[in-house]
């Protein structure tokens, strides 16, 4: 009558640990809002950002959000989207 | 004290194929593992880009020519200053520029002066022609520091040797590895800009409410602008980061099939060693309902410890570890890719999805061909 004990307890154990990981991520969520968030809204604030700099190939990737549609296809008629993020970004929804 | 009998009973039967569950626990642990690494990543960078982009620029007007976007007059900005509402017109200059010798691509910003310090920033920003400031992309692909020389080729083909006065923080690479700050200037001059015109406006208004109805007023007045608002900017990333949409709906899409995968070889049938033994445990007296017992708590077992597992091994893998295995499906063809140092935001709502996506269907399938063994008599069953 052991297998059912050490199975509990074993499952216990991993809710337990992913339990505490999640509080320790709500914990390092309120630490980053007071002391590193601050400082990088102030680069985006100070330099007038307005796009992360995630993804370098092009600069419709660089700047996802200062493209438009015609943007990726304008090199050529019926071009076809070659850069691999291009397969990442979705387009913007428009309001 | 009979159900945690009948656990007893199902997790020795379990034990008796321990290397054929274990290689079930090890295939369904991944794929949680990989599905709950994209949820996790996507939604950790959209909450960010979220949070950063915050105090992004209001609006930005763009100007557009045969539809693809163009230099915008200066005076553009002195008749936008004049529409009640607008309280400052800020040109910006900035744009692209190739590295040969690094075969990366660097982004080019003018900074005025009179910015308060950055915590973010070692050193100081351009406050002298011939100055710049980089990101930690930037040094670490071309290998300097504060203080070193920046030789870029500006637009008549000429070198221009820049002093490094500060390199950002790794910690903000989110937002400045590939950047390269210049005094407006030394920014002008580089890429040959004309005296009159600017790369787009940043417009400041001072009721934030009527953002939409300035760049509607905008739009009517200037037709080949265009203007771009922040809520578009942020709701770009929104959709960027959107697990539903591009490379990261293949990778879950495959996920997702292989698990499908492995729920439909559950689900087609049992062993003839697994009818045999449901037809003897039928025998010796077990209930229809205590069988159907044995073989929930048989999937129980293997889909809750392949869940806690898998969403354990996601966590780490992208709050501790950088999500550095699905970095090189992102990254593309990107030279400089920053580090992720990402905060663990947490949509419980997504635990609970992947939760109900793959616990019932698993322990379905394993249940539904075992109910037809259940009600087979006994001695066809132990037959085979």
């Amino acid at each position: 009558m052991i297998k059912h004990r050490v199975f509990i307890i074993f499952t216990l154990m991993e809710a337990l640990t992913l339990g505490l990981l999640l509080l320790l991520g709500q914990a390092q969520v309120s630490a980053r809002r007071v002391n590193e968030l601050p400082p990088l809204r102030a680069v985006v604030s100070n330099l007038q950002l307005t796009d992360l700099s995630l993804w370098t190939e092009a600069r419709y990737t660089r700047n996802p959000s200062q493209t438009d549609l015609f943007t990726p296809f304008q090199d050529f008629p019926s071009a076809l989207e070659h850069f691999p993020a291009g397969s990442i970004i979705a387009p913007s929804r428009r309001p | 004290m009979r159900h945690l009998k009948i656990l007893e009973y199902a997790l020795s039967a379990l034990w008796r194929r321990k290397y054929k569950n274990l290689a079930i626990v090890l295939v369904y642990c991944f794929t949680i593992a990989v599905l709950a690494s994209i949820l996790f990543l996507t939604h950790a960078l959209k909450t960010e880009a979220t949070y950063l982009l915050a105090d992004a620029p209001e609006l930005i007007v763009q100007r557009l020519f045969a539809g693809r976007h163009d230099l915008i007059p200066l005076d553009y900005a002195d008749q936008i200053g004049k529409i009640p509402g607008v309280a400052e017109v800020h040109p910006r200059f900035w744009g692209y520029y190739y590295d040969s010798l690094t075969e990366a691509n660097f982004t080019l910003l003018e900074t005025s002066s009179g910015h308060s310090p950055l915590t973010m920033l070692q050193g100081d920003l351009p406050s002298a022609p011939g100055e710049c400031a980089i990101g930690a992309g930037v040094a670490k692909v071309r290998k300097i520091d504060i203080g070193d020389d920046l030789i870029l080729i500006d637009s008549s083909n000429t070198g221009v040797s820049l002093e490094v006065t500060g390199v950002f923080s790794s910690r903000s690479d989110l937002l400045t590895n590939d950047l390269v700050i210049l005094g407006r200037e030394d920014l002008i001059e580089f890429f040959g800009f004309s005296t009159d015109l600017a790369t787009d406006l940043a417009v400041r208004v001072s009721n934030p409410r009527e953002v939409n109805t300035i760049a509607a007023k905008i739009k009517r007045q200037w037709p080949n602008t265009r203007p771009i608002s922040r809520s578009e900017i942020i709701r770009t990333y929104a959709a960027v980061f959107n697990w539903r949409s591009g490379m990261m709906l293949s990778v879950f899409a495959a996920a997702l099939v292989a698990f499908c995968i492995l729920a439909w070889d559950k689900a087609t049938g049992i062993s003839v060693e697994e009818k045999r033994e449901i037809g003897i445990l039928k025998a010796v007296g077990w209930e229809t309902s205590n069988i159907l017992e044995l073989k929930f708590w048989e999937g129980m077992a293997i889909s809750l410890t392949s869940l806690l597992l898998g969403l354990l091994a996601a966590y780490v893998h992208v709050f501790f570890l950088g999500a550095t295995l699905l970095t090189p499906v992102i990254k593309g063809w990107s030279v400089l890719f920053p580090t992720f140092h990402l905060t663990p935001f947490i949509d419980l709502y997504q635990i609970l999805v992947i939760g109900f996506l793959t616990v019932p269907p698993y322990v379905a399938s394993t249940l539904i061909p075992s109910w037809k063994a259940a009600i087979t008599d006994p001695e066809t069953a132990m037959r085979g």
